[in-house]
């Protein structure tokens, strides 16, 4: 493998179960050292691409290339340099958070004695070393993610895959997991991750791809995309004193687009304030206004039509 | 050519025994907690507890029982043997109804296959520790036996391994129908399959004593072959038909196993 080759390549990739296709003809490179990113609701065929880059899942149709060798025919090879964090934990329940790592150490073939000094080490970067001989059953969701991100590197993959890493966890847990991963990242570790929500791609993408029923919609870092597909600034409005779409006419011209959600409306505009002032101008009185700055959220509310929320 | 390919394909084979060999390691850890060796220990009862009732019981009107070759041994040693290849098939098919459990409700396999370890890695790596548990019943019923004089030291020795085939066998079947088990009431259909196998493989009274149709029927299922296998040897009647059976019992050792990599490659690898 030569260096410039990106350790993943799908051109054209396809994924259909039956009749139903999940994965609808997608190309995309990932570099040594990047962190990238899926963004996409769920049922996009996100998880089902990540199953195909994983080598547990055939690809229907395409080319798929991963660390230079083909999945089908060397799948287990590739699965040797790989680190899985699946979306559904599976951890084996009837063992320790120790034994879980070094059990797992063994399906690589890393020598036990290697493998317990690694559990050790990796028990104590996810923070779990008072629980490290209990059972997993008894964990908190927190820690029971934080363990299957352990056991994703036991073996010194090449490749971190994580399917919705911190999806169902509570805020305190996701930004634990989220400075590990950042620390795996430092570490040249090639991240790729599928996430629905946004602040977790702008946290810790380098570049990512929006996909919506199967496709990827868009391309590119998220300053990129929130450069070409919004606006600087985003005024967000309410009104408590008539319907919302009422007010879509009324507010016309103001900014460059408009966005009518159920609860309120987004202006995008270049200079926020300067909207608001318009809107003032037109005697029109929001019951609440909010200036901020564009996000990943409006660059998905403007590829989509709808928000990431489901 | 050959002297180049040879290392490679032992390489090869080598490495998949190393897998297998860890998804064994991983059900070793397991039974070091607790819960497991009650399990483990509660299977060896059953045949015990019929050898006693059945065999000494109903000896206990039969007395003697003529072999082949015109010797006269107790019913309890005609009984015997057969409760041995019982246990052996029982530790297998346990664990290999375990496989159920595991594949579909904990799971345990999705991150299994996330890794080097390949389906048929997977199944033979159950295999192994099914023969790790159906090989314990074997050696203490043999024990029990040798103690009761039901057969001697030497042929006990001869028939242990003889078990680990009949274990590696049902093993390798039980695998293959884990695979296809969806629902508990599957699980009721294979007990009693496994129940009649236990009543009508030849193991209270002579295969031969059928009416001819069910006899070949009864020939044609494993239990059988286990049963005449390890009865020819504990009761020290050699003949080419042990040949017949263990071969019998290695093909469906394999055939198992191959349908069951097959399959949970099939099932998990979507």
């Amino acid at each position: 493998m030569s260096v410039a080759e990106p350790l993943i390549a799908a051109h054209g990739l396809v994924k259909r179960f039956g009749d139903f296709t999940a994965v609808a003809g997608i190309d995309l490179e990932v570099r040594a050292g990047e962190a990238f990113g899926f963004l996409g609701p769920n049922g996009a065929g996100k998880s089902s691409t990540m199953r195909m880059i994983g080598c547990v899942s055939p690809p229907t149709g395409g080319t798929l290339r991963v660390l230079g060798m083909d999945p089908v025919r060397a799948g287990s090879a590739i699965r040797a340099r790989l680190g899985v964090c699946p979306q559904q934990d599976s951890l084996d329940p009837e063992l320790t958070v120790r034994e879980n790592l070094i059990v797992y150490a063994r399906y690589f073939g890393i020598p036990r004695k290697v493998a317990r000094q690694r559990a050790d080490e990796l028990i104590e970067f996810v923070q779990l070393t008072e629980r490290a001989d209990d059972t997993v059953e008894p964990l908190s969701g927190g820690m029971k993610r934080r363990l299957t991100i352990a056991r994703a590197l036991v073996n010194e993959p090449a490749i971190v895959l994580l399917d919705e890493p911190t999806t169902g966890l509570d805020p305190q847990a996701r930004h634990l997991v989220w400075e590990r991963l950042f620390q795996l990242k430092q570490r040249g570790v090639t991240l790729v991750l599928t996430t629905h929500y946004m602040d977790e791609a702008e946290q810790l993408c380098d570049r990512l791809v929006v996909m919506d029923g199967g496709k990827i919609v868009a391309e590119g870092s998220p300053r990129q995309l929130i450069e070409r597909y919004s606006t600087r600034e985003v005024v967000e409005l309410r009104f408590a004193e008539a319907a919302l779409d009422t007010y879509v006419g009324k507010l016309e011209g103001i900014g460059e687009r408009l966005e009518l959600l159920p609860d309120r409306i987004l202006l995008y505009a270049a200079d926020g304030d300067l909207a608001v002032a318009a809107v003032a101008d037109r005697a029109l009185r929001p019951s609440s206004v909010l200036v901020r700055r564009s996000g990943l959220e409006d660059v998905f509310l403007h590829l989509t039509g709808r928000t990431l929320v489901d | 050519m050959v002297t180049l390919l040879l290392p490679r394909l032992a390489a090869r084979a080598d490495a998949r025994v190393r897998r297998a060999a860890a998804v064994t390691g991983r059900n070793v850890a397991a039974a070091r907690h607790f819960g497991y060796w009650w399990a483990l220990v509660s299977g060896f009862f059953e045949p015990v507890l019929y050898l006693l009732s059945i065999g000494l019981g109903v000896g206990a009107l039969i007395k003697t029982f003529t072999l082949p070759d015109g010797r006269t041994i107790s019913y309890a040693a005609f009984v015997a043997p057969a409760m041995l290849a019982a246990s052996a098939m029982n530790g297998a098919l346990t664990e290999a109804m375990n496989m159920v459990g595991k594949m579909r409700y904990m799971r345990l396999y999705d991150a299994v296959l996330a890794t080097p370890v390949q389906p048929f890695e997977v199944a033979l790596g159950e295999l192994m520790w099914g023969l790790v548990r159906g090989s314990s019943y074997s050696l203490a019923f043999l024990v029990m036996m040798v103690g009761m004089q039901l057969t001697t030291v030497g042929w006990a020795l001869v028939a242990f391994p003889a078990t680990v085939i009949v274990g590696f066998a049902f093993g390798g079947l039980g695998m293959a129908v884990a695979t296809y088990v969806r629902s508990w009431q599957d699980f009721d259909y294979v007990m009693v399959v496994q129940f009649a196998l236990f009543l009508f493989s030849g193991t209270f009274a002579p295969a031969d004593s059928y009416p001819w149709g069910v006899q070949v029927l009864v020939q044609v299922t494993p239990l059988y072959h286990g049963v005449e296998l390890l009865r020819g040897l504990t009761t020290g009647t050699l003949n080419w038909g042990l040949l017949g059976h263990t071969a019998y019992l290695v093909a469906l050792a394999s055939v198992g196993l191959t349908i069951a990599g097959r399959r949970m490659g099939r099932l998990l690898c979507r």
